[in-house]
């Protein structure tokens, strides 16, 4: 028979003790004292670890993931062709599309003979995974460092293009080089990867 | 007459005034004492939110379980906060006013008895919890009423005990004897220690502070009694713990800390009516101070489980009312003898 390994886990761990417990223990009062001590040191403490939330921001990991962003290329023509690929990545099937043909001099909106006429993330279903932004063989969906707003009614929570296609003024564009670092650029540099820029 | 009257409304105004702003203070604290920051955004550091909360509670909906005794229902509530706010008049609220000739004494009643009627409103606000949690016909609120009962029954008798001690000191019961003796001479924290420690437990007992808040403790009870109450009347029984803990810190600061007596103040010589203003105010400080002990109690000490508050009360606070009942009336013989 193997004996027993008596060896502790770990360095903390402490031998149990029943013994009675003292006089001084009984009263409680002394403890008490201390324990409010240790709260009063608490009262006068000034650094608080409260986050004052909508004027002070605590700092977001640089690759958080948020709120959709459908990209545009460098000439503003909208990435998406409606390939569905996201929408299958999607775990909590919360994106639906509705594709259409580009009609002729509609190439300055569209990228590809396809785009998405409808496309609509339902921001409640979305568990923000990011699978989304990985099948998308066109680098057209992005998730973003912003955040969904609140709001009363489910209705709102299904964002469509109005919402999701990032804007034509170069100035108001969405960064998402955060989410490109560079490893992530050096593999899409590969030829096979050469359709997605 | 009028004088009463508007001393009435006054009382009425401040207590309550003062019962608004510990909710605030009580938020305050703990967000301080757990390194928050607490309420700060209904005015400046927040000072408007008790008004915030009021009008929430108000706003409401005002549900009545289909169940319950409508009229014990709404007593339930009304109980608690008129006895609340009926303790208040025979607390010596500062000495004697000179108003243009007539004498204007800061106390609404000073009957011989006051200290029971002290204790006689605080036996009605017991029915007030029971009332209320029995009328919800809901099993949390009955067990909630029912350990509110228990506990108070049994903490009022160490309570009276810690009292009966100090009444053989004074030989009154009358409070504002208990204050003119105590500012002829020593405050009675000083002869009286151990009472004024058990008088304290029980002071929180009775009021269903942590860490005796069993009757409403919401890990186990839901809500305790007021579990079914909803708007204004469940603001009512909030609202009217706080003014029980107002009302016990003035009670505690009478008499064992001298009421409205600040030491040395009499010897300066000041006009007898800022003497007695700057009492009142050295009285609102200690019940200042006291209030925010029963709010630093509260968020130290973690809740007692129901058989250990029963042997507190049963096996330790009263064996000791009892020794300090004996042992004052043996100094007091030795002293003055019979």
């Amino acid at each position: 028979m193997a004996t027993p390994i008596t060896q502790p886990l770990t360095k903390r761990s402490q031998v149990v003790s029943q013994k009675r417990m003292t006089l001084m223990e009984r009263i409680y009062l002394p403890a008490i004292i201390k324990g409010m001590g240790i709260t009063l040191k608490h009262f006068f403490r000034l650094r608080k670890a409260t986050v004052k939330y909508p004027e002070q921001l605590r700092p977001m990991s640089p690759v958080y993931r948020g709120m959709h962003v459908l990209k545009r290329d460098e000439q503003g023509r909208e990435r998406c062709t409606a390939c569905g690929l996201c929408a299958v990545a999607c775990p909590a099937e919360a994106i639906t599309m509705v594709a259409a043909e580009r009609r002729k001099g509609e190439e300055k909106l569209y990228r590809e003979e396809k785009y998405a006429a409808v496309y609509e993330i339902n921001m409640l279903r979305c568990i923000f995974c990011g699978d989304c932004e990985d099948a998308c063989p066109k680098e057209a969906i992005f998730l973003t460092d912003r955040l969904v707003p609140t709001d009363y009614t489910r209705g709102t929570f299904v964002y469509g293009k109005q919402w999701l296609v990032e804007p034509l003024d170069p100035a108001l564009r969405v960064d998402v080089s955060k989410r490109q670092p560079k490893a992530v650029a050096e593999f899409k540099k590969d030829r096979n990867f050469a359709h997605n820029r | 007459m009028i004088a009463i009257v508007i001393f009435l409304v006054a009382l009425l105004l401040v207590t309550l005034g003062v019962a608004a702003y510990a909710t605030y203070a009580e938020r305050k604290v703990a967000a301080f004492m757990q390194d928050r920051i607490g309420p700060d955004r209904a005015g400046p550091f927040g000072l408007l939110q008790p008004i915030a909360d009021g009008v929430k509670m108000i706003m409401k909906e005002d549900f009545m379980p289909a169940s319950a005794n409508r009229w014990l229902f709404f007593l339930g509530p009304a109980i608690a906060m008129t006895t609340a706010l009926l303790t208040g008049v025979v607390i010596p609220w500062g000495g004697t006013l000179d108003l243009g000739g007539t004498a204007f004494t800061l106390q609404v009643a000073d009957p011989d008895i006051g200290i029971l009627y002290v204790f006689a409103m605080v036996s009605i606000g017991v029915y007030g919890i029971m009332l209320g949690g029995w009328a919800s016909n809901n099993k949390y609120a009955l067990y909630g009423a029912i350990r509110a009962a228990s506990q108070m029954v049994s903490y009022e008798l160490a309570m009276g005990m810690s009292i009966v001690a100090l009444v053989i000191l004074t030989g009154s019961l009358s409070l504002n004897d208990i204050v003119e003796q105590q500012r002829a001479g020593l405050w009675n924290i000083v002869y009286q220690p151990l009472g004024f420690l058990l008088f304290v437990i029980c002071a929180f007992a009775e009021c269903n502070r942590a860490p005796f808040d069993l009757p409403e403790c919401e890990t186990e009870l839901v809500g305790g009694y007021h579990t079914e109450y909803s708007s204004m009347k469940l603001g009512f029984y909030l609202f009217a713990e706080y003014v029980n803990m107002f009302i016990s810190s003035a009670v505690i600061s009478t008499l064992f800390f001298g009421g409205y007596d600040v030491p040395f103040l009499d010897g300066l010589g000041l006009p007898q009516n800022v003497t007695v203003v700057l009492g009142t105010v050295g009285l609102f400080l200690k019940i200042t101070f006291f209030i925010f002990l029963f709010m630093w109690v509260r968020w130290t000490l973690p809740r007692f489980r129901y058989d250990q508050l029963m042997d507190l009360g049963w096996k330790s606070l009263i064996p000791l009312a009892i020794l300090n009942v004996l042992l004052t009336g043996v100094g007091y013989y030795l002293k003055n003898g019979i």
